[in-house]
């Protein structure tokens, strides 16, 4: 019942299953304690000390500290948790986007504007759709 | 008797949230977008429900990796605004309906689906921002509203077939309440964006406009659509269509199309606005 590795197919998507839940669980989970605003700022205060009371990897640890959002997804980081530690730092969804599609903001936003990434194109690795 | 008499289905963004909060929605970016929504506001202000119920998918607010409820229906008093990362969104308190949620969650369990009962549930701008959409800034929301939380981030989600039937089921549920309530279902999310990896920003204008003429005319059809194509077609994010088919499964098999509103973008995502009247209503 399970739709194996076609995902794989489609370009630049990570597929938040069960194979990224387990190995972003504790980088999504320390993202989840930027709920309260005492860990916001015990984050901010000593990054690194507040990050070594989750047992992420050093790889893990290492996209956080240097702003590394693609990276933190493709070690398991789910967009709707890596985004909490975007807003704790002041970025907007846009940004974060722009930075994992390796586009500026600003020509990120452009792109929106006129009517988004296109479909065509980026359907499929093989097909090339 | 309660009666189900309209759904409508709406895009829940966080930026257009943010817009409203900053007093923004007139500008040049986001006029065009919330002027669209001014006949759903008038529409929904003359049908003036006692209850909604809400589908919604919660961002890691009431809910994290922890505990993954595939649907969960919200049965206290009130549900408080949640702090996503900069603090709750100012809009009022949600107010709930708690004995038509039992009521739905004792038909919907008995009917077979086994939905999670919650009775402390933040509730994030997946659910606040339809209501702003939807009523602007009223001090207080002009009805009550039942939250319905569905998971569309950890895979599996669960299929447009399964959330069909659970509106067919919610549609048999409210319809033995004794209490005369008008009741309007919302589904939330969409329409075609991703906002992670590479392909963050993929839209689809032509595969929404189908999803938009296929829940009018064609909502069967809609429950065959493959988790895979909704991800390759309409971006990773935009399975969260799949809950505008809860809504779709809770009305009539015949519908009056009342409204339909299309823009790209608001901030990454491509957004939709329909209103789906029950014949006889």
């Amino acid at each position: 019942m399970n739709e194996p590795n076609k995902f794989e197919d489609i370009p630049g998507t990570y597929l938040f299953d069960r194979k990224r839940s387990r190995e972003g669980y504790h980088l999504n989970m320390f993202c989840m304690s930027l709920m309260k605003p005492e860990n916001r700022e015990a984050f901010l205060a000593d990054e690194k000390v507040y990050l070594d009371k989750f047992p992420m990897t050093n790889e893990q640890r290492q996209t956080v500290l240097e702003r590394d959002w693609l990276g933190m997804i493709q070690m398991g980081g789910n967009i709707y948790y890596t985004s909490k530690l975007g807003a704790t730092l002041g970025h907007s969804f846009q940004y974060l986007a722009g930075s994992m599609s390796g586009m500026a903001q600003e020509d990120y936003a452009e792109m929106m504007k006129a009517g988004g990434r296109p479909i065509e194109g980026n359907r499929s690795k093989s097909g090339g759709k | 008797m309660a009666r189900l008499i309209a759904g409508l289905a709406t895009s829940h963004v966080p930026a257009i949230g943010a817009a409203v909060d900053l007093g923004k929605t007139q500008n040049d970016y986001w006029k065009p977008l919330f002027d669209g929504y001014e006949p759903a506001r008038k529409w929904l202000s003359e049908v003036n429900p006692d209850v909604v119920i809400l589908v919604y998918n919660d961002h890691a607010s009431a809910f994290s990796l922890e505990i993954i409820p595939t649907f969960a229906i919200g049965v206290a008093d009130e549900f408080p605004p949640a702090d996503e990362g900069w603090g709750p969104r100012p809009v009022p308190v949600v107010k709930g309906h708690a004995e038509l949620a039992w009521h739905l969650s004792e038909s919907l369990i008995l009917d077979e689906f086994d939905i999670t009962i919650v009775n402390e549930m933040p509730v994030d701008h997946g659910l606040t921002v339809p209501l702003s959409i939807t009523c602007g800034e009223p001090d207080e929301w002009p009805f009550q509203v039942i939250p319905l939380a569905v998971n569309v981030i950890q895979y599996p989600p669960p299929t447009g077939k399964r959330c069909f039937d659970l509106g067919r089921s919610i549609r048999e549920a409210i319809a033995t309440y004794e209490e005369d309530l008008k009741v309007v279902i919302f589904g939330t999310g969409g329409m075609s964006h991703q906002l992670h990896g590479e392909r963050a920003g993929v839209t689809n204008r032509e595969w929404d406009a189908k999803f938009l003429d296929g829940l009018t005319r064609d909502p069967m059809g809609l429950t065959k659509i493959p988790f895979l194509e909704y991800v390759r077609e309409a971006g990773a994010e935009g399975i969260e269509m799949v809950m505008w088919l809860i809504m779709r499964g809770a009305l009539d098999d015949q519908v009056n199309e009342i409204y339909r509103h299309y823009h790209v973008p608001a901030s990454n995502t491509s957004t939709g606005l329909i209103i789906l009247e029950n014949e006889g209503t």
